[in-house]
């Protein structure tokens, strides 16, 4: 497996996208930093970009690598090696590459700027959410035999987590103003990473005294030692689920 | 040495295998014959394990390949259309296949010689042509001297010259005793090459022969007349 892993790597490090893309983290990162005055500002528009860009790159990158390994993964599948091995040595490869990236692009700016327990959770909800969507990213390519409409399920996925999903909660809110809601709100959090992540950081902020009573409901929950370990079990959940359904997919799967 | 019984599989509605049953033993070279999409490659991607069937099972040496890994040390499989990382050169492929095999004993490098391969070393798998790749493919199957061969077409798009040099080579191993699967449509290349025929046809098993017993059963000498005239007797 780790012969696999490094095959993966080496082969990932010679594609430069990942090279541009560290380049790109780290250039944003340091000119927010230095664009804003108070570091903590900093750190909260560097948190949009993130929650932005993360995703989007681990997702798009990773359908498109995956469907581009067919004829690796073809010729891996009929050498004696484990299925399982070959897929999660694919899956190690990426999520090492582009975690390494966001380390370098966005977690030593933060380290520079912001060493506080806020800048080390923002580093870890960064590499877990490169986890998740190579792990979203690699169910949707082991579904769908065709190309074109694997990445195109692939963007739609990161569409879904970005944007949609926030306007269908906005929409439920508005549907349910007259009922107390604030409890569930926390529930269905947890059903989008991105979301999940953003509350999680924005509630350690100073900017959180202005959220209102969801605010201090949400501080409540996510605040405390528990929250914070229920939410980052839940991302963890987020990253293992679909690599555990993708692996079984593949198992099954004719070349 | 491989065992396949029952084994069917589907692909939406075309039924690529139905119920079919082979035994192939050591020494022998058997040649799996059949018209386009008579279930050939499926065959034998499912004793490689690449496709899983739906029902049925296959054995070899005795022990289930299903969720077995270990016995594809023992085969060297050349496929039909050899696809490899684009980006990779030759001596990348090859040196990943070695580090990834981890073969203890003697590699035979025998036919990457032949072919001229070692002077193309460091040329890029995107630029080869499909018979160098076919080259670099059958190179690949030799290499770690595996028990059993499974070659998908290996004549298809070779030259006059590289397809005897490979004829030679299968000769060879099956003179060493070991087991050779050849699928072809060029039936002329497999005189003199062949001791036994598999014949199908819409997915189901027709018969499986020595050839001696094909050539007394239609008094034909050569291979690809009496596969014509067993053809012709299925039409009536």
């Amino acid at each position: 497996m780790k012969k696999i892993i490094k095959y993966v790597m080496t082969d990932i490090l010679r594609n430069r996208i990942v090279l541009v893309y560290t380049v790109f983290l780290l250039v944003t990162s340091f000119s927010v930093f230095s664009l804003e005055d108070n570091n903590s500002k900093g750190l909260l528009s560097l948190l949009n970009i993130i929650l932005l860009i993360v995703p989007l790159v681990s997702i798009i990158f990773s359908t498109i690598y995956v469907y581009n390994s067919a004829e690796f993964i073809e010729l891996l599948v009929s050498q004696p090696l484990k299925r399982k091995a070959i897929w999660l040595s694919l899956f190690t490869g990426l999520t090492g590459s582009l975690s390494i990236a966001f380390f370098i692009g966005a977690g030593i700016p933060v380290i520079i700027y912001q060493a506080n327990a806020i800048g080390f959770m923002m580093i870890g909800v960064g590499i877990l959410l490169s986890v998740i969507f190579v792990a979203v990213a690699m169910l949707a390519a082991v579904q769908t035999r065709d190309k074109a409409k694997g990445i195109g399920v692939a963007i739609l996925l990161w569409l879904y987590f970005s944007i949609l999903f926030d306007g269908l909660v906005l929409f439920l809110l508005f549907q349910f103003a007259d009922y107390p809601m604030e409890k569930a709100m926390i529930g269905i959090s947890t059903l989008n990473p991105i979301d999940l992540s953003r509350i999680l950081i924005l509630l350690h902020m100073d900017v959180s005294a202005m959220m209102g009573y969801t605010g201090a409901i949400f501080k409540d929950f996510f605040g405390t030692g528990t929250g914070i370990t229920i939410s980052f079990g839940v991302l963890l959940l987020w990253g293992i689920v679909p690599v555990w359904l993708a692996t079984r997919k593949f198992n099954r799967k004719d070349l | 040495m491989i065992i396949a019984s029952n084994v069917s599989k589907q692909f939406g509605k075309l039924k690529a295998l139905d119920n079919v049953s082979v035994t192939c033993n050591k020494g022998e070279c058997i040649a799996l014959i059949g018209p386009n999409g008579s279930g050939k490659t499926t065959l034998i991607k499912s004793i490689l394990g690449m496709v899983v069937p739906d029902s049925g099972f296959i054995t070899f040496n005795g022990n289930n390949i299903l969720h077995n890994w270990q016995y594809r040390n023992q085969i060297g499989y050349m496929p039909q259309i050899g696809r490899y990382p684009e980006n990779m050169t030759i001596g990348d492929v090859l040196d990943m296949m070695k580090d990834i095999r981890g073969h203890k004993g003697a590699l035979d490098e025998e036919l990457i010689q032949s072919f001229g391969l070692d002077t193309l070393m460091k040329k890029r798998m995107r630029t080869l042509s499909g018979g160098t790749r076919q080259k670099v493919s059958a190179s690949l199957a030799f290499l770690f001297d595996p028990q059993v061969l499974i070659l998908d077409e290996p004549t298809a798009g070779l030259d006059p010259v590289s397809s005897e040099i490979l004829k030679e080579k299968i000769i060879l191993q099956k003179k060493l005793g070991k087991l050779v699967l050849v699928t072809s449509h060029v039936l002329s290349e497999l005189d003199g090459l062949v001791t036994q025929i598999i014949y199908m046809q819409e997915g189901q098993l027709q018969f499986h022969k020595s050839i001696e017993d094909l050539r007394a059963d239609t008094g034909e000498e050569k291979l690809s007349k009496a596969i014509a005239s067993v053809m012709l007797k299925a039409q009536v």
